[in-house]
């Protein structure tokens, strides 16, 4: 195999369908290699029985790496997760490259070994794929495009939509590590912070719920929003009220620390590693159990309960005993003044 | 978390406002100057708990609000100007103009750059040599230090592309204005917590003496602000005002010298506009002669029209206390943070995002 120069950069060329694009394509393979994908095909082919579930995400993060993680993991994990929150064993990934000229290869090779990594832990296969490259400008570095499907086991029925008065609100672990360790290498910004992204793939997770109950209604990955966002959506789309603790929301003390510092809201930071589940009541301690018995679930714990009263809304009893709507978070995050 | 949790300590919390309660007869007015001490106060729901007879008025503290339109008019026309880069804090790119914004400029095609302090500004000056960088100053006294100390910085390494559209804001003045106005009776000040660990408690001391108005600094905490309410209960049931300072692991009378000084060094008081409000003499904060060629306002003579404000938005009323966001027409109706018609809308400390946020709505 040809060494890489460590200075080599992703030319124009490389996307022009010659010889440069199969030499950058064939040094992917032995990372990404798998009967389906080795027969490089116009389409993968295979055989599928079942409900089908199928996602599809874009990925764009600016740095391409942070702690615990870079843009190829958030790729995999990303669409591996939404898969997973509808309750559906996630099976094969395709994998779309734009990449900006320039780039440089040892990076690129770098976030594809990161996307071999994550698809193994997964347990997934990248099956098709596609690279492009574009002009100096016309893209930050590396946009990532993944899609995927997966088959959902009989009986299983997930959806925002389900949410019922008495159900349990369970989340999987502390909240916001994501946003702020992205947050913390941002130019401008750069501080100092022990907190790696959370980024993972959970349906192994997942699995260990649904063997545990048939009774999980809603689930989600909170990512871009927070938790906010999520609840909400369950909230509007049940058309019921949520009410959580602020007591037992589990958020590590350096996120803390990192928000109180920037005026954020850890209930608005992105996550990529954590799920949020409405749960029957009678089910909620056992679904519980089995999430700490899995790595990913730790930390989880029940936040608060569906309830007839408020539809359509949010509400936190806080500390001191008063209670406040959790609205979604409006455009971008940004840092307070004074 | 320390000083964080014990500031936010239940049992704490459930006994000052027990004591509030018990001691507070008179109906009284509180104003909390800060927009960090609304969205505190809103986000540990502690108006609800708090008695009844106690009143809590928002007043005009968030520097991105009280941003005069024609100002913000300036900045944006110096943002079109050829080979000028204006830098700015992320809310106030946001902020409707008259008829624009900053983020509505740089899609038209100036460069505007959102920074999170003005060294960030500094390093793209020192990144691009052939533009000149404009940094938007806003904010009251947390902020001047740290603008002064840029320009400072500017001249030691002779940076010479580097300007500030100062358009500094000083709190006792304002406070002053407001109560001048006589628009509203307020019985008592919960004082800037930031803003005076700068300039300390002292310079509030006209609001006792000469107002009869009861103050206490705040921090921004659940307890701080309930030890904040409980000391103008008891000033103001004892009838006898004072300035208290109820965050004292961050403030001291005196205030903070070192930020004190680079803030004189630079700075000289000077009249502002404040949105809603108008021109108030002594509030502003210009560069002083010495530090004039750092002056974007004497570098770029820009023209802008007499500015002119949104029909039907009262964010100049709810500023002085005089309105509550619900009370205008447009709040939540036409005006929401996803299409800001007024600046208090737009920062995360302003009364009208900060309602929407966390209060009552959707019936």
């Amino acid at each position: 195999m040809r060494q890489i120069d460590k200075e080599e950069k992703i030319l124009l060329a490389h996307g022009s369908g010659g010889k440069l694009m199969q030499e950058l394509i064939e040094s992917f393979m032995p990372e990404l290699a798998n009967p389906i994908l080795e027969k490089m095909d116009d389409s993968a082919v295979f055989d599928l029985s079942g409900r089908l579930a199928f996602t599809t995400d874009s990925y764009t993060v600016n740095p391409l790496f942070f702690p615990g993680g870079d843009i190829g993991k958030l790729a995999v994990c990303g669409t591996v997760n939404d898969l997973a929150m509808s309750g559906a064993k996630p099976l094969y990934l395709s994998l779309a490259l734009i990449i900006e000229e320039g780039l440089p290869v040892a990076d690129l090779k770098k976030i594809i070994r990161s996307i071999s990594k994550a698809a193994g832990k997964a347990g997934v296969r990248i099956v098709t794929g596609d690279t492009k490259v574009v002009g100096q400008g016309s893209a930050d570095r590396l946009f990532i495009n993944t899609s995927g499907v997966g088959i959902i086991p009989g009986g299983v029925d997930i959806s925002a939509g389900n949410a019922r008065a008495g159900d349990k609100v369970i989340i999987s672990g502390t909240i916001g590590d994501h946003g702020i360790a992205v947050l913390s290498q941002r130019e401008g910004l750069k501080f100092h912070t022990p907190v790696p992204s959370d980024c993972a793939p959970l349906n192994g997770l997942v699995a260990d719920m649904l063997t545990a109950s048939e009774n999980i209604h809603c689930m989600r990955d909170p990512t871009r929003g927070g938790l906010a966002t999520t609840l909400n959506d369950f909230a509007e789309r049940s058309k019921a009220g949520i009410i959580i603790d602020e007591d037992k929301i589990p958020v590590d003390k350096a996120v803390l620390a990192a928000c109180e510092l920037l005026g954020l809201d850890p209930l608005h930071i992105a996550n990529e590693g954590k799920l949020a589940a409405i749960v029957a009541a009678k089910d909620a301690e056992r679904v519980l159990a089995a999430m700490k018995r899995n790595k990913y679930g730790s930390k989880a714990g029940i936040i608060g309960e569906v309830v007839k009263e408020h539809p359509g809304r949010v509400v936190m009893k806080t500390n001191l005993g008063a209670s406040r709507i959790i609205d979604v978070p409006v455009g971008e995050l940004l840092p307070r003044i004074c | 978390m320390k000083y964080v949790n014990e500031y936010r300590d239940p049992e704490l919390g459930k006994k000052l406002l027990a004591r509030i309660r018990r001691n507070s007869r008179k109906h009284i007015k509180l104003m909390e100057f800060c927009g960090g001490h609304t969205v505190a106060i809103f986000k540990h729901g502690l108006r609800q708990l708090l008695p009844s007879n106690i009143e809590m008025l928002s007043g005009p503290g968030c520097p991105v609000c009280v941003t005069a339109s024609s100002d913000l008019d300036k900045a944006i026309a110096m943002g079109h100007l050829p080979g000028v880069i204006v830098t700015s804090f992320g809310d106030m790119v946001r902020v409707p103009g008259s008829a624009s914004s900053l983020q509505k400029a740089k899609a038209e095609g100036a460069d505007v750059r959102i920074v999170y302090s003005a060294q960030d500004a500094l390093k793209i000056a020192r990144e691009n040599p052939g533009k000149s960088i404009v940094f938007i100053g806003i904010g009251f006294e947390t902020t001047a230090p740290t603008i002064a100390a840029s320009i400072l910085q500017a001249e030691q390494e002779k940076i010479d592309n580097y300007y500030v559209l100062s358009l500094h804001k000083t709190c006792p003045p304002i406070m002053k204005a407001i109560l001048d106005l006589g628009e509203v009776k307020l019985d008592g000040i919960i004082c800037p917590g930031h803003v005076s660990a700068v300039i300390g408690s002292m310079p509030y001391r006209f609001l006792a003496e000469d107002y009869r108005i009861a103050c206490a600094v705040s921090g921004f905490e659940p307890v701080d602000i309930l030890m904040a309410v409980d000391s103008l209960v008891e000033q103001i049931e004892s009838g006898q005002p004072r300035v208290d300072i109820a965050y004292r692991r961050g403030v001291k009378p005196e205030g903070n010298r070192a930020a004190l000084e680079l803030m004189e060094k630079v700075f000289e008081g000077g009249e502002a506009e404040w949105r809603g409000i108008g021109v108030v003499p002594g509030s502003g904060l210009k560069l002083r002669t010495e530090y004039e060629k750092y002056d974007a306002d004497k570098k770029f003579e820009v023209k802008v029209s007499p500015a002119k404000e949104s029909k039907g938005c009262i964010c100049g009323a709810v500023l002085r206390g005089v309105s509550t966001p619900p009370e205008c027409k447009l709040f939540r109706r036409v005006c929401t943070p996803e299409r800001p018609v007024g600046p208090c809308m737009v920062s995360s400390e302003g009364s009208c995002a900060t309602y929407y946020q966390y209060g009552e709505k959707r019936g």
